[in-house]
């Protein structure tokens, strides 16, 4: 038996009937002539070649959103670059390359990409939906020239070898056709002398058997792809209705003046809200949390190993008749609330400190501090914008502004607090009080956790002391005034999301899964069998095969195939048989 | 909270694996660089008649009855009953990557039980997870392909993993932050370290493929030359080189290294295959991530750098796919992308945790 395998080696071997070209084209005119050129571009964008393109043009320009910060990212961040970098800065910034992901140039690639998509599979589907209706391709006239080629010669009938070879293809979709051989060719010629002697007239019967299998892994390709664009469509929809909202609020306290709650009705009630392209926050569905408490666990080195907030919150009527439903919330662990999520993200501790003014009044602020290190070293500003017993043109000569550094267990090593353990064992306060006009009235926004420094180099914000404090110390300005470092508690930030085609999302990627393991795991191969019975009780058989996805590996399953053909094939395939010997040595290595 | 004498064993398991993969590295390199010309396997030898044929010019019919012996029939030496000294060295290596890989297993699982928790929970268990992936892939393919000389090229990225996870990544046994606390951590890293460590065989093998070619160019071009020039020189007064086919071919087989390595055939379905394989797992893990995310973040994707290097990645083995089935791309050209790809996998696993800081910072290094 001879086979062939070159599977490899040859570029490209299709047995697909060849596109019909294209007709010959007649100048007519322009309008016809712009048709062409349209339908010409649009067979370039559909052809695989132009998808791989663009495939990778996705992926080089994605690299810059991994590379460069994004405004969407990291703000301040982005900020320094474009500041640190003059010239390519604001170039950059310009061409989009700090919104990526927002960008028209990286939009205009993945709708050309989509687009290829759709041309690509639509036709794709219509050929694959023809070829299921009808049966496999009739064999081929020169089954030699296949990638996979095999001939061997066995003993009985025509039909009885045909039997035994459908009987080996279950599973396969096959079809059985009677060839007429052309007359006087040599197929007719040869049996017609060798007659007489086989006694009873066998008239000379060509057969061939057509086999295809692996319809499974068109289906899975489609449904991958279209998932590919479900997919796109949900997220874009997400992008569109849906939002982001985040705020940090202390876990109780509230009795010290701390913020411990919330409710969404409106963006306003967010430290920053993220809204979709199509959401003008006139109607979110309202919900109210309160944070009663929060707990954080540490390990001796000062790895958390849990956090948990203790919650409460109303939707709906509830919000009207006063209800709380209490629960609590951890990371990793959302709370839907009427479609929407509230997450915990982070948290840290809110400094409180009292303000005795010379009058006699006393202000009180918990302000959340901003974590600096994995220890909770906190860095902050509390404001008392309305200093109390000043005639209001002289208040912004009053203004009192406590910054500086909270540790819940502080130690003071060179003058400079930090913090050693993230849990409060030990707080303290490194701070500097300042006096004078915070600079609030001209309208800038500023840090809620900072002072305006140009208001302190333009000396209109004067440092009045420096000092630590334990809890309950206070220290004394020169007008009388004292600040009192009374406690802290800790917050929580939370964040609200809501997006609506959360679900389809999923959905899509599952079914993408899937489609791509049915598609990567199913093979198509298409086998051929000619059976030609020279009417003495001899049928000489040509087997062909193709694999019309990763031709490399048909060879063995082809070897078994062909042996289908052989008598008394065993339950292993690829041994000994009669007729022919098919299977070199060291067949089981071949795969 | 964490048993110190199990994480004792852990960190031992781990330099034995190391010391075991270092050993199999110079032994494969030492079979490698003796096995010059080397004894193609069956198919190879087989590929590499069919393309003498077809440059030139005839169809191969190739009568697989009067083929050679395979190639392992034939390694050893027959007149003195001993193996060649390079190949007792290739063997060696196979064995001490087995015992290697079998204490890094045992590292790895003492680690998890040191802990209390799945061992891929900061970089340098995840490189230990993505080495035995790897190995593993490796063993797998030696077992069904007999693909020995690879194992140099595979244990070289080893190595060097394993060497950088245990000197520069190296975090004590210990619980994870919170944000780690999910069963999504076990689902999502699980998946990419185990695509990742196979990924890395198909970028080996890309690697590889690569490097035939160029030689098979280099190899076709002198064969030529040679053509022209020693024509009239019977065969026998030029070098034999071992199993390939006599004449004009021997003198570059004769000068390269490279011809010991399996056919392009080979080397491209090992690139593939295991692409295919990892593939499909790496499209779960970042669907898992994503899940995760929107546990975790309050959003499925944000584009944080390590998930958009996640998605550059996927959208390379996408295209790598996708030229391995269009005219005109297979080859060279899609061993290419697939390089790409791997490069793209391993700048994501090291430059973005490392560098770029983003979500993903669980490196366990601050
Ligand atoms: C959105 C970007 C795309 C991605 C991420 C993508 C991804 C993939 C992947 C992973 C495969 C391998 C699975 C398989 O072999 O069935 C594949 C196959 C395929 N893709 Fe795409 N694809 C994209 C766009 C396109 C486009 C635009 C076209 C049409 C021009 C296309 C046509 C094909 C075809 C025909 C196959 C099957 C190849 C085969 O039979 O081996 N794809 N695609």
């Amino acid at each position: 038996m001879t086979v062939r395998d070159e599977t490899h080696l040859s570029a490209d071997t299709t047995l697909e009937p060849a596109t019909a070209p294209p007709p010959p084209g007649r100048r007519r005119g322009v309008l016809p002539g712009v048709l062409a050129g349209a339908r010409n571009i649009w067979r370039q964008l559909t052809s695989m070649r132009v998808a791989l393109i663009l495939l990778f043009l996705l992926a080089l320009a994605s690299l810059p959103g991994a590379l460069l910060p994004q405004w969407t990212q990291n703000q301040a961040k982005t900020a320094q670059w474009v500041l640190d970098h003059p010239f390519w800065g604001p170039l950059l910034d310009r061409l989009g390359f700090f919104g990526v992901f927002g960008s028209p140039w990286y939009a205009a690639i993945y709708l050309l990409l989509f687009t290829s998509l759709v041309g690509c599979l639509l036709p794709r589907t219509w050929e694959f939906v023809g070829q299921w209706r009808q049966p496999p391709v009739a064999t081929p006239r020169n089954l030699g020239r296949l990638p996979h080629h095999a001939e061997l010669s066995v003993d009985g009938t025509v039909d009885e070898v045909t039997d035994r070879v459908l009987h080996g293809l279950r599973g396969w979709r096959t079809a059985r056709r009677v060839e007429v051989p052309p007359a006087g060719g040599p197929a007719a010629a040869a049996p017609a002398t060798s007659v007489p002697v086989a006694g009873p007239a066998t008239p000379v019967s060509v057969v061939t058997v057509s086999a295809e299998k692996g319809y499974l892994r068109e289906i899975g390709n489609l449904v991958f792809h279209l998932s590919l664009l479900g997919l796109l469509v949900a997220v874009a929809v997400g992008k569109l209705f849906g939002y982001e909202g985040s705020i940090i609020v202390n876990a109780g306290g509230a009795d010290s003046g701390a913020v411990t709650g919330f409710c969404s009705s409106s963006p306003a009630s967010y430290d920053s809200f993220r809204p979709g392209l199509a959401v003008d926050g006139t109607d979110l569905s309202p919900f109210c949390v309160q944070v009663d408490g929060f707990t954080a666990q540490y390990s001796d080195t000062g790895q958390a190993t849990a956090f948990l907030a203790s919650i409460r919150y109303q939707t709906g009527q509830d919000v009207a008749s006063g209800r709380w439903q209490s629960t609590s919330l951890a990371v990793n662990d959302p709370l839907g609330i009427d479609g929407q999520r509230l997450y915990l993200l982070g948290h840290g501790y809110s400094p409180t400190f009292s303000v005795r003014f010379p009058d006699g009044q006393v202000q009180r602020r918990t302000q959340p501090f901003q974590p600096q290190d994995s220890m909770f070293t906190s860095q902050g500003a509390v404001k008392f914008t309305d200093p109390p017993g000043y005639p209001a043109d002289r208040i912004t000569e009053h203004q009192l502004a406590i910054t500086g550094i909270f540790a819940p267990t502080a130690v003071v090593h060179g003058g400079i607090m930090t913090s050693s353990y993230p849990a409060a064992t030990d707080p303290g306060v490194a701070i500097d009080v300042y006096q004078g006009d915070l600079g609030m009235e001209d309208g800038a926004s500023q840090s809620v956790f900072a002072i305006d420094q140009d208001q302190v180099s333009s000396g209109k914000l004067v440092r009045k002391a420096r000092t630590n404090l334990a809890p309950h110390e206070s220290t004394t300005l020169p007008d009388g005034t004292t600040v009192t470092f009374d406690g802290y508690v800790e917050w929580v930030s939370l964040q609200t999301s809501y997006d609506p085609a959360q679900g389809w999302a999923l959905v899509f990627a599952v079914l993408l899964l899937v489609g791509l393991m049915v598609s990567l795991l199913i093979k198509r191969r298409r086998v051929w069998y000619r059976l030609r019975g020279d009417g003495l009780g001899h049928v000489s058989v040509q087997v062909g095969g193709l694999a019309r996805t990763d031709q490399a590996g048909y060879g063995g399953e082809f070897e078994r195939l062909a042996a289908l053909a052989a008598p008394d094939t065993g339950p292993a395939p690829g041994g000994r048989r009669g007729g022919a010997r098919a299977g070199g040595p060291g067949r089981g290595r071949g795969r | 909270m964490v048993n110190e004498s199990l994480a004792h064993l852990s960190d031992l398991a781990f330099e034995c694996a190391l010391a075991g993969y270092i050993v199999a590295l110079v032994c494969f390199g030492i079979e490698f660089a003796a096995h010059r010309g080397g004894v193609p396997t069956e198919q190879e030898q087989r590929s590499a008649e069919l393309r003498a044929s077809r440059r030139s010019g005839g169809v191969a019919v190739l009568d697989r009855g009067a083929a050679t012996p395979p190639a392992i029939g034939r390694v050893t030496d027959d007149r003195r009953g001993t193996a060649p000294m390079w190949l007792r060295f290739g063997r060696a290596g196979v064995v001490v990557t087995v015992v290697g890989f079998a204490a890094h297993l045992l590292s790895l699982v003492t680690r998890g039980l040191a802990a209390h928790r799945v061992p891929w929970g900061n970089m340098y268990e995840f490189s230990a997870m993505i080495c035995a992936a790897a190995v593993a892939g490796f063993l797998f393919v030696l077992l069904r392909w007999r693909t020995r000389t690879v194992g140099f090229f595979v244990m070289i990225p080893v190595v060097i993993l394993m060497y950088v996870a245990q000197s520069v990544l190296y975090a004590a046994a210990g619980t994870l932050v919170p944000a780690l606390h999910s069963s999504w951590l076990v689902i999502h890293v699980l998946a990419v370290s185990l695509s990742s460590g196979v990924l890395m065989l198909s970028g080996v093998a890309s690697v590889l493929y690569l490097l035939r070619s160029r030689y098979e160019r280099k190899l076709a071009a002198e064969r030529e030359w040679a053509e022209h020039h020693l024509h009239g020189v019977p065969d026998a007064a030029l070098p034999d080189a071992a199993g390939t086919p006599g004449g004009p071919e021997a003198l570059v087989t004769q000068r390269s290294r490279l011809a010991a390595l399996p056919s392009l055939a080979t080397l491209d379905r090992l690139a593939y295959r295991s692409a295919i394989v990892a593939f499909p797992v790496f499209t779960f893990a970042v669907i898992a991530g994503a899940m995760w995310a929107n546990v975790a973040w309050g959003r499925y994707w944000g584009w944080d750098p390590k998930e958009t290097c996640a998605f550059v990645t996927w959208v390379c083995y996408a295209a790598y796919l996708h030229a391995r089935s269009t005219a005109g791309w297979r080859g060279t050209r899609a061993a290419w992308i697939s390089v790409l790809g791997f490069v793209s996998m391993i700048f994501n696993l090291f430059v973005i945790n490392l560098v770029v800081s983003g979500l993903h910072s669980y490196a366990g290094l601050n």
